[in-house]
């Protein structure tokens, strides 16, 4: 869906994006993550050329970028930033009809389109379409920035450290919301942290940048797999290996025939839930139920504990 | 803070004024003819025995009110009948102190009446600003004013004082002037938008620009209105004299062309200044998101950039108005005509009935500007184009 071939940037001769090469596959969830000054903000930019590139091509659905006028390319593409960038002065529907008003949809269109995604993000519209951005609370103002960038139904998503202004209740929530709306309109998502946490959570690969260069890019458990560099290495962090490995599977494909007291545990919840539970009970197994409560047999401890070994 | 209780501090002052100027200085002042010193009158001699002591209590009460810490409608009422009551009382005075007959004797408002418009006016004010009234109500209330005052010069009232006579003399003139006036002061400033804006603009997007451009509109702010004038004859002169056309649409070496100009000069700082400041005060992010979400630059510059500068605008059009209401008197000095024309022959002819008939509108014109453009920037910082939250 997007791919980036050998892309660089230079300002002042010093190159912020040092030929980068990627691709996100269609209705993935891609992460770029970095320190500050890694030049991953850049290159998310250059995706909808906000940046032109100096060198490389970026192909979006096999379209180079560059024969596209960029604000025509931009309507096609959602974009939502941190600290939202919601329009002071315009009402909460408006802000989010933004792009459909420019691709000069109907008015009705427009306005079913906005109660959808109010909906959507669960503010009610009768209460929330007429107030101005500062008359909703941080989390509201985030939800509302996505889902401006979502309404004229773009096939891509790009965000800057979209939750990065939310407290980490809210932006646990925010990610998971994130995750649904994925799931149910395919969107390819572009995002960018520098919260590996975030990046493991939301990331169907994960793009590791730091100075410019890309170090690795794959799927989280590659990166736990096999770390290219030190840098990455100390990001996915040694200590929290074997923990982050376990989250990124669910309970469901480690459930063994047998019966075992406790609180039961969801077989759609991570199997780094199931562990602390057991490890929390001081029991060896639990049960394990679907999500309307019925009994599907057991996890063990020892089961969960093999699946955390460095995997070869 | 005590409910009815103690003195109100600002009443004490206006109290005095109002004590000070109804029993020691002169009312009117009664002139042989326009030119020559008067005599003057206190209000006790200056109206027939009986209203003028009925006044003078009345005036005395109304200090003792001012003193108290009454409700605010009830301040307003007795501060309005107060300064109906005076300006009513200068017109009988003025009536009564006429010898008959005498069509060269002058009389006008003496110290003691300018003292009296003073105090109240400051109470006026002073409760005005109290009551906190919201922009719409002060519009209105601005215009119950401008009809009250209108009625009272309509009816003829003040017919016998000075400027009323000045103005009786050339009344086609002064409303020929009043209204050069606006449109010098009103058109310059049109026309200073229309060039400082897109040059406000554009130096907000060019930095070398901005500096050079701010720089040498300070300057230009710096050099004194009369000199500016001197300064634009000779440039005006010769186009008028060498480009065929520029006399037919009025250009010329003096009159309203190089006042003109200079009025659109000195507006062209507190226009850029206040865009390129207004500009920057776009949030980053909604510029960001703007781009984001596809507006061309044109699309962003008119719906996203201007309104989120419209307040630090409207700030520019207060200023701009205001300092050239005021700067347009000076045009008269080298034929510009406006106001100016009055106060310049006024102190030609060492009558200071006609300086003050052209000086007085010009203080009520910018009044009046600067009440409806505090009430417009009231209005633009009302829910939603508030810029940034609290």
């Amino acid at each position: 869906m997007i791919d980036i071939q050998s892309v660089t940037k230079r300002y002042g001769g010093k190159a912020v994006v040092d030929s980068v090469s990627f691709a996100v596959p269609e209705g993935t969830i891609a992460v770029l993550v970095g320190t500050s000054g890694s030049g991953k903000t850049t290159l998310l930019r250059m995706i909808n050329q906000l940046v032109s590139q100096d060198e490389g091509t970026i192909l979006i659905g096999g379209e180079d970028t560059r024969n596209i006028p960029g604000h025509e390319l931009r309507r096609r593409i959602g974009y939502a930033i941190q600290g939202h960038g919601l329009f002071p002065h315009r009402t909460v529907a408006e802000n989010i009809a933004t792009v459909p008003r420019l691709l000069k949809w109907d008015r009705t269109r427009i306005n079913a389109r906005v109660d959808e995604l109010l909906d959507l993000f669960q503010l009610d519209p009768a209460a929330f379409a007429d107030r101005y951005p500062h008359q909703l609370s941080g989390g509201q103002q985030q939800r509302v920035g996505v889902a401006r960038a979502l309404a004229a139904e773009p096939k891509i998503l790009l965000m800057d450290e979209p939750f990065g202004a939310l407290d980490p209740v809210l932006r646990g929530k925010a990610q998971d919301e994130l995750l649904a709306i994925q799931k149910r309109f395919g969107t390819t998502i572009v995002v960018v942290t520098h919260d590996i946490n975030e990046a493991f959570h939301l990331g169907d690969t994960i793009a590791v940048m730091d100075k410019g260069m890309l170090l690795q890019y794959g799927r989280p458990i590659d990166l736990l797999k096999a770390p290219a560099t030190p840098f990455v290495e100390g990001l996915v962090g040694a200590f929290d290996r074997p923990f982050r490995l376990l989250a990124l599977d669910t309970v469901a494909g480690l459930i063994e025939p047998g019966e075992a007291q406790g609180e039961p545990i969801e077989a759609v919840r991570t199997r780094q839930d199931a562990l602390a539970a057991l490890m929390w009970s001081g029991a060896d197994a639990l049960p394990v139920v679907s999500t309307d409560g019925k009994p599907l047999g057991r996890v063990r401890l020892q089961t969960l504990l093999r699946q955390a070994v460095r995997p070869q | 803070m005590h409910k009815g209780r103690g003195l109100e501090k600002t009443g004490v002052l206006m109290a005095a004024l109002i004590l000070v100027s109804t029993f020691l200085l002169p009312f009117i002042v009664v002139k042989p003819n326009r030119i020559l010193e008067g005599q003057g009158q206190m209000l006790i001699d200056a109206l027939p025995s009986v209203s003028s002591i009925a006044l003078a209590a009345a005036l005395v009460i109304v200090g003792l009110c001012l003193l108290l810490r009454l409700p605010a409608s009830a301040r307003l009422a007795i501060v309005t009948a107060a300064l109906l009551a005076v300006i009513l009382a200068l017109g009988s005075a003025a009536n009564a102190g006429l010898p008959p007959g005498n069509s060269y004797a002058r009389v006008s408002p003496g110290s003691g009446f300018w003292l009296l418009l003073f105090a109240l006016s400051l109470a006026f004010i002073d409760v005005i600003a109290k009551l906190k009234l919201s922009p719409t109500v002060r519009l209105m209330l601005l215009l119950i004013a401008i009809v009250a005052v209108g009625g009272i010069f309509a009816s003829g009232i003040l017919a016998d004082i000075s400027v009323m006579k000045e103005y009786a003399n050339r009344a086609d003139a002064f409303w020929a002037e009043m209204s050069r006036h606006a449109m010098l002061a009103l058109g310059s400033m049109l026309v200073a938008f229309l060039i400082g804006l897109p040059l406000g603009v554009v130096c907000h997007r060019v930095s070398w620009l901005r500096a050079a451009a701010l720089n040498m509109l300070n300057i230009l702010q710096t050099i004194p209105s009369i000199a500016l004038f001197g300064l634009l004859i000779l440039p005006l002169g010769w186009m008028a004299a060498h480009i065929p056309g520029a006399a037919a649409i009025g250009i010329s070496g003096i009159g309203t062309a190089p006042a003109f100009v200079a009025l659109v000069l000195y507006s062209l700082l507190p226009v850029v200044a206040n865009t390129v400041a207004g500009l920057e005060n776009v949030p980053r992010e909604a510029n960001d998101a703007a781009r984001g979400a596809g507006m061309t630059d044109l699309q962003r510059l008119f719906s996203i950039e201007f309104p989120l500068t419209f307040p630090s605008l409207l700030a520019a059009i207060r200023i701009v108005l205001i300092q050239n209401i005021g700067m347009a008197t000076i045009a008269a000095l080298i034929g510009g005509g406006g106001m100016g024309v009055f106060v310049f022959q006024g102190l030609g002819q060492s009558a200071m009935d006609l300086v003050l008939l052209g000086a007085l509108p010009t203080v009520a014109m910018s009044f009046v500007a600067a009440i409806v453009l505090d009430a417009l920037v009231d209005f633009s910082k009302a829910p939603g184009s508030e810029v940034r939250p609290a």
